[in-house]
């Protein structure tokens, strides 16, 4: 190379402070770059979540881990009704109360938990891991492949899903591997236009361009480059959908079409409390039920909202 | 749902080229990030003003708040951790004290945006003809069928060949200029009164965005469209631009018309920009002047002259005492700094910038190849 | 699109041909529609030479570089690097070969994945290619990393979101570098940086092609970055190489109308040349329906009955400066007015 020094002198328009400007070598350029480097980042700040992310959080815990153990604990029967105890306002032997059959409420509402929680979360599941993957491969790899998954998926969205669960239902019959089943199902198209739209978002950036380059596999790159990416829509989108799982279970439920009685889930106690005579008796064989739904609802949007602000990284446009 | 009328209320305009008085005030504004780190000072009191018809060029580094000063005049900021002050007065009204539903008034039909970055702002998923008519629907009012033709014409208009054809296309299809100029297209579509342009033309080729500039200027004779140019480009605001504010750190540094600024330029800061830029006069191959370092942290700036630490003629004041922005001989030429240039020649003599702190030497120091 | 026959007029001096690209066709599909981005373009690039690709923007300089690192499939034609033929490859066999021509993007913030750690990013040519042990490998990235200018103890554990664009530019720099490339295609890489940083990575890119013994092809719309860079410019239009020359010789003297109308609109930094600036006027041509003949006679000034029948090819007018134009604008040419309604009879050439 010749002599910077030189070369400058040749430059016409700018010689006046062209000799006077030391010409800093790309060394220098990169020490003052990388000092600041270290100061100057966009740091993304990491705001606490607050404290109603953490009662949220620790509901859903509480929720979770009471539906699991619910066995081991030392719960009453639920099914087992105490007949001098009908009807009975919260105590110490029955902490929320017994209903017009004298069963424990408590132990129905955690064991009803169990059909919302299962209904949900294994929903959620079944769409992720089929519509999740078939929509990162097909936003990644587009051509005849996509269009014909997205053709597919809004036929079957052009469906009206309750009215086709419910016709299922009534003819397979209403248990909670089915009710299960036929939910998850109806989550896999949704799940696959939500990952798909952003798969195909991150796929058209170059970060992926350059993986090829360097020869990663696709597998490499779905992996590696695209799913860290879509992480965050699928954990917030995944948390909605359980909510809207545990309501259309409940709704199912309320209409009869769910898990069948004696067997406690939300949705069925709701619809046992609510009959005409029942709520004027006992109010709180359905208030029960219907808080901790409405709690659980609350908290699960509250966690995905949150987390989703977290997640959210600031790239460039402010 | 229409987001054009709020609580039944519509805010008045006059008519385009009835305006007394300057069209936009923006009057001391600051800008602030809360962070982890501390309070990320990005706009740090900046005022001027731009009138009907005319063009304003804001140039500066990156990273010197350009964008975010855009964007508190447009009160696009995020809603979170935003520390802001300041007024800004957009045909009489105060949009700085407007809430969000009477922002989206003004927003694309008043005032509008390109956004710097096209890949982000576009869509992925939807037809550029969609996002076109988009807006056209919401701001205009016109029908599926009158937005669709309209954003061809759009298309048209900013250079886009067979628009009838691409207006069908997704945005990953486009080149990345095309992409630009679709951003252009929907800022422009609604005929705003003043159009903050950020980095309109960094992805287009020289014939190309003198097309867009001319467009740009064609607008602003018809409509007395008033033009906010923020770009990095010299070239580009000194053909264009009336006025040119240089921004560093947060700060307005000099303000002038375009062609004392280029001529009389008195900031060292702008005259090291104006020198960094390849021109085509210059032999292939020739070392290019880049400014040493980088633009200073806007949590801790640097004391006194924020250019100090980089600037060829700092001396002790520098470092001590901020400069004003103040004048010497004629009125609209402001500059901050201690010891302006002097017909292109500093009055005090350069200090080789020092890059002290003995961090262990890159292994390329110009020149090595004896790796 | 037979400019196959056209002589080989890269008489370059010195090093063997690297890349030979023969002819390149890329056609999209949009629906119905056919795009023919690329539409027969031929050229050489030698060893250690840097060739410069300008052109208007949509010309496809940008698909002609993603074929080049076959991340876009050629339609037809040849891309002939070390004397292979890239086009028909797949698999590992090609996985392994495209390491060695690396991309650098337009976009520095798009082109590192935001959700990694910077020296992740930079060992991952190394990690795919289970190239050294660990440790190895994390020197290896410290080397790079401070080879291009940036802190490997501060950035390493960083993602890309807090780096500035010019740093960003840097790091992805440093990641192509990883995995040993002999060519370099650099697909507008300053154009989204500002003048100061612009100045910073292109002397930083002069720096490591010394270095690293790169050869580059070095795509930008900006004639004066691309002169600064380049040993030999190409000059592309609709798909089409207009002109090839040495990249002083191409600013002294264009020949192709086109050419000489880029640099007629370069916006000069001072306001008194504001004025002289004269704007292409004409119709736009789309790719999806090319002017017959000459694909620049919409808009030429020195259109002629011949343009619209007859297609110029490349040919020679100068030792190494090649030109698809039937009136090619010569230095004398250029001080009298436009032929306006001249016969199309057999103007005189070059
Ligand atoms: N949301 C945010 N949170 C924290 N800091 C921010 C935020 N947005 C911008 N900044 C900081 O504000 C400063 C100004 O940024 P801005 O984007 O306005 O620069 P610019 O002049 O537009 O640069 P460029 O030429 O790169 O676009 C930068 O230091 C940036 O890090
Ligand atoms: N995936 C695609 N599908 C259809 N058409 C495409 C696709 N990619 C590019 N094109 C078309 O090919 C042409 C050339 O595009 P290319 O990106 O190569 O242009 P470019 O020269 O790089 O332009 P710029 O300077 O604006 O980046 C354009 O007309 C574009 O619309
Ligand atoms: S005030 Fe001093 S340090 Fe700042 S620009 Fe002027 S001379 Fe340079
Ligand atoms: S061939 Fe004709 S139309 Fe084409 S550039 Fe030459 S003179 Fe112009
Ligand atoms: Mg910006
Ligand atoms: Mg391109």
């Amino acid at each position: 190379m010749p002599d910077d020094k030189e070369l400058l002198d040749t430059r016409s328009s700018s010689k006046m402070l062209a000799n006077r400007i030391p010409m800093t070598a790309a060394t220098d350029e990169a020490v003052l770059e990388m000092q600041s480097a270290a100061v100057d980042g966009e740091v993304l700040q990491k705001k606490p979540f607050g404290f109603l992310f953490w009662f949220a959080l620790s509901f859903v815990g509480i929720v979770l881990f009471s539906a699991v153990l619910a066995n081991v604990l030392p719960l009453q029967n639920p099914n087992f009704g105490h007949f001098s105890e009908l009807n009975q306002g919260p105590s110490s032997a029955h902490l929320l109360g017994t209903d017009d059959l004298g069963r424990d409420l408590l132990a129905r509402l955690v064991f009803g938990a169990r059909v919302s929680l299962i209904v949900g979360f294994l929903g959620v599941a079944i769409g992720l891991v089929f519509g999740g993957s078939a929509g990162l491969i097909s936003g990644y790899r587009g051509g005849r492949l996509d269009i014909a998954l997205n053709a597919f998926s809004f036929i079957i969205l052009a469906f009206p899903a309750i009215v086709a669960v419910i016709a299922i239902v009534t003819f397979w019959g209403a248990s909670l591997f089915h009710i299960t089943i036929i939910l998850g199902i109806a989550t896999i198209p949704l799940m696959y236009r939500v990952i798909r739209a952003s798969s195909l978002a991150f796929a058209q950036r170059d970060f992926v361009v350059a993986a090829k380059t360097m020869g990663a596999t696709n597998t490499r790159i779905v992996l590696r480059e695209i799913l860290p990416n879509v992480i965050p829509v699928m954990v917030t989108f995944s948390l909605i959908t359980v909510a809207g799982l545990i309501v259309i279970e409940g709704t199912l439920a309320f209409l009869g079409l769910s898990v069948a009685l004696p067997t406690p889930s939300w949705g069925n106690l709701i619809n046992e409390g609510s009959s005409n005579d029942l709520l004027s008796i006992n109010p709180l064989i359905m208030l029960w039920p219907a808080m901790a739904m409405f709690t659980l609802l609350w908290s699960i949007n509250l966690i995905g909202d949150r987390l989703r602000q977290r997640f959210d990284l600031r790239e460039g446009v402010l | 749902m229409k987001a054009r009328r709020s609580g039944g209320r519509t805010l008045e305009f006059k008519d385009a080229g009835t305006q007394v008085g300057p069209l936009l005030v923006v009057d001391d504004v600051h800008t602030s990030f809360r962070t982890a780190r501390g309070t990320v000072r990005a706009v740090d009191g900046v005022s001027f003003d731009v009138h009907e018809g005319k063009t304003l060029g804001i140039v500066g580094e990156s990273g010197s708040g350009k964008t975010v000063l855009a964007r508190s005049i447009m009160g696009l900021l995020p809603p979170r951790d935003v520390i802001r002050s300041g007024t800004v007065r957009f045909a009489g009204h105060e949009l700085t004290a407007m809430d969000d539903k009477d922002l989206r008034q003004v927003w694309g039909a008043e005032l509008s945006m390109i956004f710097q970055d096209p890949m982000t702002a576009l869509n992925p998923v939807k037809r550029i003809g969609v996002q076109i008519a988009e807006s056209l629907i919401l701001h205009l009012g016109m029908d599926k069928k009158e937005a669709g033709s309209t954003a061809v014409e759009l298309l048209r208009s900013v250079g886009i060949p067979s628009p009838e054809d691409r207006v069908k296309w997704y945005p990953f299809q486009l080149s990345g200029g095309m992409r630009q100029r679709v951003m252009i297209a929907i800022a422009l579509a609604c005929a705003p009164r003043l159009v903050l342009a950020d980095e309109p033309t960094t992805g287009l080729d020289v014939t190309v965005q003198a097309q867009i500039l001319d467009l740009l200027a064609e607008l602003q004779r018809e409509r007395h469209m008033a033009v906010i140019l923020v770009t990095h480009d010299l070239g580009v605001v000194a053909s264009r631009a009336d006025d040119i504010i240089v921004m560093y750190a947060g700060r307005v540094v000099e303000r002038a018309p375009t062609h004392t600024l280029f001529h009389d330029t008195k900031m060292p800061y702008t005259r090291a920009l104006m020198d960094s830029i390849p021109r085509l006069a210059d032999p292939s191959g020739v070392r290019l002047n880049a400014i040493a370092g980088r633009p200073p942290d806007l949590i801790n700036p640097p004391d006194g002259c924020r250019f100090a630490p980089r600037c060829p003629y700092a001396q002790d004041k520098c470092r001590e005492s901020e400069p004003p922005l103040r004048t010497v001989g004629s009125a609209d030429h402001l500059f901050a700094c201690w010891f302006p240039l002097v017909d292109g020649e500093s009055t005090v003599p350069p200090v080789p910038v020092s890059l002290s702190a003995p961090v262990a030497p890159g292994p390329q120091s110009s020149g090595a190849s004896d790796a | 699109m037979t400019e196959t026959s056209t002589t080989d007029a890269t008489t370059n001096q010195g090093g063997e041909v690297v890349l030979d690209v023969k002819n390149l066709v890329v056609e999209f599909k949009s629906g119905r529609q056919r795009v023919q981005a690329v539409s027969g373009v031929t050229f050489q690039v030698r060893q250690g030479e840097t060739l410069g690709l300008v052109g208007e923007s949509g010309c496809g300089k940008s698909t002609t570089g993603r074929t080049l690192v076959q991340v876009q499939a050629a339609t037809s034609g040849a891309v002939i690097y070390q004397g292979t033929d890239l086009t028909g490859m797949k698999g590992r066999a090609l996985r392994e070969l495209r390491t060695k021509i690396q991309m650098i993007f337009q976009d520095p913030i798009s082109s590192l994945n935001p959700r990694r750690r910077i020296k992740d990013i930079v060992a991952e040519p190394l990690v795919i290619w289970k190239r050294g042990t660990k440790e190895e490998r994390a020197t290896k990235v410290r080397a790079m990393l401070e080879a291009v200018g940036i802190d490997p103890d501060a950035a390493g554990d960083r993602r890309p979101g807090e780096f500035s664009g010019g740093q960003c530019q840097r790091i992805s720099i440093a990641r192509a570098l990883m995995a040993d490339p002999d060519l370099l295609i650099c697909d507008e890489p300053v154009s989204a940086l500002d003048v100061s940083v612009q100045a910073q990575i292109l002397n930083l890119l002069a720096d490591l092609k010394d270095r690293f013994q790169l050869t580059m092809v070095f795509i930008a719309h900006d004639l004066a970055v691309v002169k600064n860079v380049s040993d030999r410019v190409a000059v592309m239009y609709l798909g089409k190489l207009v002109e090839v020359a040495g990249s002083d010789e191409l600013y002294r003297a264009a020949a192709h109308p086109y050419t000489e109308a880029l640099l007629a609109s370069i916006p000069e930094p001072d306001p008194d040349h504001a004025s002289s600036h004269k704007a292409l006027t004409g119709e736009l041509p789309s790719p999806l329906n090319p002017p017959s003949g000459c694909r620049f006679r919409t808009r030429c000034p020195y259109a002629q009955a011949r343009c619209a029948e007859e297609e110029p090819l490349l040919r020679e007018v100068a030792p190494g400066h090649q030109v698809a134009c039937h009136f090619p604008v010569g230095p004398a040419k250029d001080q009298v007015a436009p032929p306006a309604a001249m016969a199309a009879t057999d103007a005189p050439t070059a």
